[in-house]
């Protein structure tokens, strides 16, 4: 019983965890799913965001402002900042590169990354900047089944909370909304949703601001669990391996992808690890979507690829 | 009225496919070589301008010539042959460590056969050539997946193997001898018999290898194999269709880049370092190689090159030019406008001219041929 | 209607009709092959056959399956049912390799060009096939690589006379006017020296001038080569003329095969696609 409830604890904390890395996947599956871009500026979205949230927050909360006046306003000017930012990537990025194919568009993003990066920090500041919006000390339950119970962190029960209600609204946004459906029409076929009057260069602007939305709640997040830092782009690099085992189109695979990334690599690491010499979660996410890869190029969830020629 | 190409007949097929047809770029490039492999030894030797200290080899022209290999290398992958790698600084990190391994000697007990491995120290030559077929044995066996995996998807994979390499050499101690502090120090730079020890021999071994390799990489690219690779990027699925066997293109772009881009790594560690740690060859190295081989031009020898230069000299400008206006500039904030300067550019170029400087400079060299005249 | 065929294609196709090629024995026939994807029925249940240095055309309205069919040949398809007899080896599919090796080349629809090279580079690659020295070579570009490259050099100079397009050998595929990129295009499918040539609309987006040359190349091609040719096209008149058989496809079915004269004539075919027979 004690392995088992040790197993259970694991596995509780990793699938915890994955929900975190789906909430960054969110954000690359909506820009994916709507212009066809792979944007690996997702992470340095997460990581301005966050240092807009934080420093505004210590700014605010240094002046007297009360708490909750402090949050909400510091909310607003994150908004704000990434769409600014959102405009000016659509504007002097994607505008003119709207023909070229996809590796360049890539390669922009890649671009993009590295100019937020040095702008954030160059704006905001470089250091780690520690946030408290969620409570984070440690939740025991099941101890009447288990003897102590089993370990669960506050922090992750909120992230999955706030994970759930996000895809919610996103399936909803998508589904039920006039932009939502123009969303879908300018994913397929830009050039015929243009065709029908569908404004391409407003959409994308949407498309981008609500990723950098969703970039910044998955920044309330991580930023309560490690602080505001550079490091935080990195963590966006293991979103990477979430969309390829769910499927770069598709939001349930963003989620069903963290939870499998999350859980796997917290049991290699503790069963696989102390074999190896520990270290496993560096790389294992990686390893696990090349596996997947093989065997399933599109992703559990993702929609198959004809060609034609 | 120096550059023109009138007079200049070319009576042979040979002489039509030859790297610089134009007589003009011949000589210019005889000038460039004589330069580099007399011009600069001599100013080195005498401490004249702009070589009066140790200063431009060490931190300029030796890891410029160093990395321009290594974007040799990524551009065969990247620019000929259509694959994204993100994960070349473990393709060197992989050439570094069997090419230190290899120079100190390799035992590897079967105790399963009752047997063992044993090779002794090799010289430093045969190290670093292993070291980069070692490589270039690595990158076919990554390179395998990618006939079902295209595009983005192949990016990733290149992904996993940066950071499972970058674990390997961190934790699989048997790479670096079992040093207690993790770091290692490269062997004696012995070259038939030569000990190559100060800057100017330093320089001039990386300049032979860069030119033997560039040369040989220029004519793989002209020729049968170079072809292929092209195609298969440009529309594999009809380079199939005529008889191109995709496997075969991409499996040989992987084992070239990857040996090239491994000896670079190799000559990295043991020339310009001397003595490393596996951070040396992190994800970071890989965004660089691959910046410099977008920014000098995809598919491009020349813009291997330039892309190089371009990247390694941007931070010494980005420092010395608020400097000598007077402006007061932290070195963090040099670093980080080096990442907002390098995006940038990189985005630019992407929209104005996705071919990158090489291509700039060739533009460069058509007006050229019309000078003095507009058009 | 006789009159301006003549004048479409000229004397080649004067000196086509009156020449003593042989049409010999089936090169190349297809079994009742259905090709489905998903829900979608490409082809269903289509059998023909191609001689030995014939013209074969396959006509039919758009969606009638006659790409998939090409693509079926080449090997980039793989029937769902029915087989594929070439030069005397039943296959059920075929693979890309094993076609073009065999001898099957093919230019396409919508052009697949390598956008990143030259004229003379794309033509080249279509002898990427026949060149066998190794990468060790290649890297010295001397001795035996260097011979085989100007030897395939000189085979791909004749390819660019035979189709005028020296004045545009170095320059990049991507910059040429379409016309002249399906010039470039045959080209390459002719460096294969292939037994049998797949023409997916060779003559799409053509003015008169650029068709009567392409009718002249193909026709060239078919003469003096021997070449086997299938080609899809929309232009009856071009039919017509250069064409010994066709197959008639719509829907997926093969609705009439016969001599050009046959299949204008044939009531399904007037319905399906030709209209008013004039």
């Amino acid at each position: 019983m004690l392995v088992f409830g040790q197993f259970l604890e694991v596995l509780i904390g990793g699938l915890l965890a994955g929900v975190l890395y789906s909430l960054v996947a969110l954000g690359f599956v909506l820009i994916f799913k709507a212009s066809g871009v792979f944007n690996f500026a997702q992470g340095a979205m997460v990581l301005l965001a966050g240092l807009a949230l934080v420093r505004s927050l210590d700014f605010l909360a240094a002046r007297g402002v009360p708490t909750w006046a402090a949050i909400l306003l510091a909310l607003l000017f994150a908004a704000i900042v990434m769409a600014i930012t959102a405009a000016l990537i659509q504007k002097l990025v994607l505008g003119p590169l709207v023909n070229q194919s996809d590796l360049s568009l890539f390669m922009a993003t890649i671009g993009i990354t590295f100019v937020l990066e040095g702008a954030g920090q160059m704006l905001f500041g470089s250091d780690v900047y520690p946030l408290s919006l969620f409570p984070t000390d440690a939740w025991f339950i099941l101890d009447s089944v288990f003897d102590g119970g089993i370990l669960v962190n506050k922090l992750d029960v909120w992230g999955g909370l706030i994970a759930g209600a996000l895809v919610a609204g996103l399936a909803i946004f998508f589904q039920r909304t006039k932009t939502g459906r123009a969303l879908r029409a300018v994913a397929d076929d830009h050039a015929a949703a243009e065709s029908v009057g569908i404004p391409i260069t407003w959409i994308w602007f949407v498309v981008w601001l609500v990723a950098g939305l969703v970039a910044l709640v998955a920044a309330t997040v991580w930023g309560t669990k490690l602080g505001v830092q550079f490091s935080i782009v990195f963590l966006a690099l293991k979103a990477l391996p979430v969309l390829i085992i769910g499927g770069f189109t598709s939001v349930p695979g963003a989620i069903v992808g963290g939870l499998i990334v999350g859980a796997g690599e917290k049991i290699a690491e503790v069963y696989l690890g102390q074999h190896i010499g520990g270290g496993i979660e560096y790389w294992f996410a990686y390893v696990l979507a090349l596996a997947v890869l093989l065997v399933r190029p599109q992703g559990l969830f993702g929609e198959r690829i004809i060609e034609r020629i | 009225m120096l550059y023109r190409e009138a007079g200049q007949f070319k009576t042979s097929y040979a002489a039509d496919m030859a790297i610089f047809p134009i007589r003009q770029d011949r000589i210019a490039l005889l000038l460039l070589l004589a330069f580099a492999f007399v011009g600069i030894p001599l100013l080195a030797h005498f401490q004249l301008w702009p070589l009066g200290s140790d200063y431009m080899l060490r931190a300029i022209l030796i890891p410029f010539l160093i990395l321009a290999l290594a974007a040799i290398g990524v551009n065969i992958l990247v620019g000929y042959c259509g694959q994204i790698s993100l994960g070349s600084g473990a393709f060197m990190a992989i050439g570094a460590y069997s090419a230190y391994k290899f120079g100190t000697g390799v035992h590897i007990p079967l105790e399963f056969i009752g047997s063992e491995i044993a090779i002794p120290p090799l010289p430093v030559l045969p190290s670093i050539l292993l070291g980069g077929l070692m490589a270039a044995i690595v990158g076919i066996l990554f390179g395998i997946p990618s006939l079902r995996i295209k595009g983005l998807y192949l990016a990733v994979a290149t992904l996993a193997a940066q950071f499972f390499f970058d674990w390997v050499f961190l934790r699989v101690q048997w790479f670096t001898n079992y040093a207690p502090s993790g770091s290692v120090n490269a062997p004696d730079l012995v070259f038939f018999g030569y000990f190559v020890h100060s800057p100017i021999e330093r320089y001039l071994l990386c300049l032979i290898f860069v030119t033997v390799f560039a040369l040989i990489a220029k004519n793989l690219v002209r020729g049968n194999i170079g072809r292929q690779w092209m195609a298969i990027r440009d529309m594999d699925i009809a380079a199939e269709l005529m008889g191109i066997r995709p496997l075969y293109a991409k499996l040989t772009a992987f084992a070239v880049s990857s040996f090239i881009v491994g000896v670079a790594g190799a000559l990295w560690a043991f020339v310009y370092l001397g003595s490393w740690e596996p951070l040396a060859f992190s994800i970071d190295r890989s965004l660089q190689l691959l910046f410099m081989v977008i920014i000098g031009g995809l598919g491009s020898i020349l813009g291997s090159f330039l892309g190089a230069a371009f990247i390694l000299i941007l931070p010494i400008m980005l420092d010395q030019v608020p400097h000598a206006l007077g402006i007061p500039i932290s070195v963090e904030t040099v670093s980080l406008l080096v990442f907002v300067v390098t995006g940038s550019l990189i985005c630019y170029l992407l929209i104005v001219e996705p071919h990158g400087f090489a291509r700039l400079w060739a533009i460069a060299k058509e007006k050229l041929r019309l000078w003095p005249f507009p058009y | 209607m006789k009159a301006d065929i003549q004048e479409r294609s000229g004397a080649a196709a004067a000196a086509h009709a009156l020449s003593d090629r042989v049409i010999g024995d089936v090169l190349l026939s297809v079994e009742n092959v259905s090709l489905a994807f998903g829900g979608v029925k490409a082809i269903s249940d289509v059998s023909f056959d191609i001689r030995k240095g014939e013209i074969r055309a396959i006509i039919g309205p758009n969606g009638a399956g006659k790409t998939s069919m090409l693509n079926v040949i080449n090997g980039f398809y793989h029937p769902n049912e029915g087989t594929i007899t070439f030069k005397g080896t039943r296959r059920r599919d075929m693979r890309p390799y094993i076609a073009a090796s065999q001898g099957i080349s093919r230019t396409f629809q919508n052009l697949a060009l390598f956008k990143g090279m030259t004229t003379l580079d794309n033509i080249m690659a279509g002898r990427a096939l026949k060149m066998r020295r190794g990468l060790l070579w290649q890297a010295l570009h001397w001795g035996p690589a260097l011979a085989e490259e100007i030897r395939h050099r000189e085979a791909v100079e004749k390819i660019i006379d035979f189709l005028e397009i020296q004045h545009i050998r170095k320059a990049p595929v991507g910059k040429l006017p379409y016309g002249l990129q399906k010039r470039v295009e045959l080209g390459r499918a002719l460096a294969m020296e292939p037994e049998l040539l797949l023409l997916d609309e060779p003559m799409a987006g053509m003015n008169l001038e650029e068709k009567k040359d392409m009718s002249r190349y193909i026709l060239t091609v078919n003469d003096q080569l021997g070449t086997t040719v299938a080609l899809i096209e929309h232009d009856m008149g071009v039919v017509m003329d250069i064409s010994d058989r066709v197959v008639v496809l719509e829907y997926g079915r093969k609705i009439a095969d016969g001599t050009p004269e046959e299949v204008q004539r044939n009531q399904r075919v007037i319905d399906a696609y030709l209209g008013i027979s004039h």
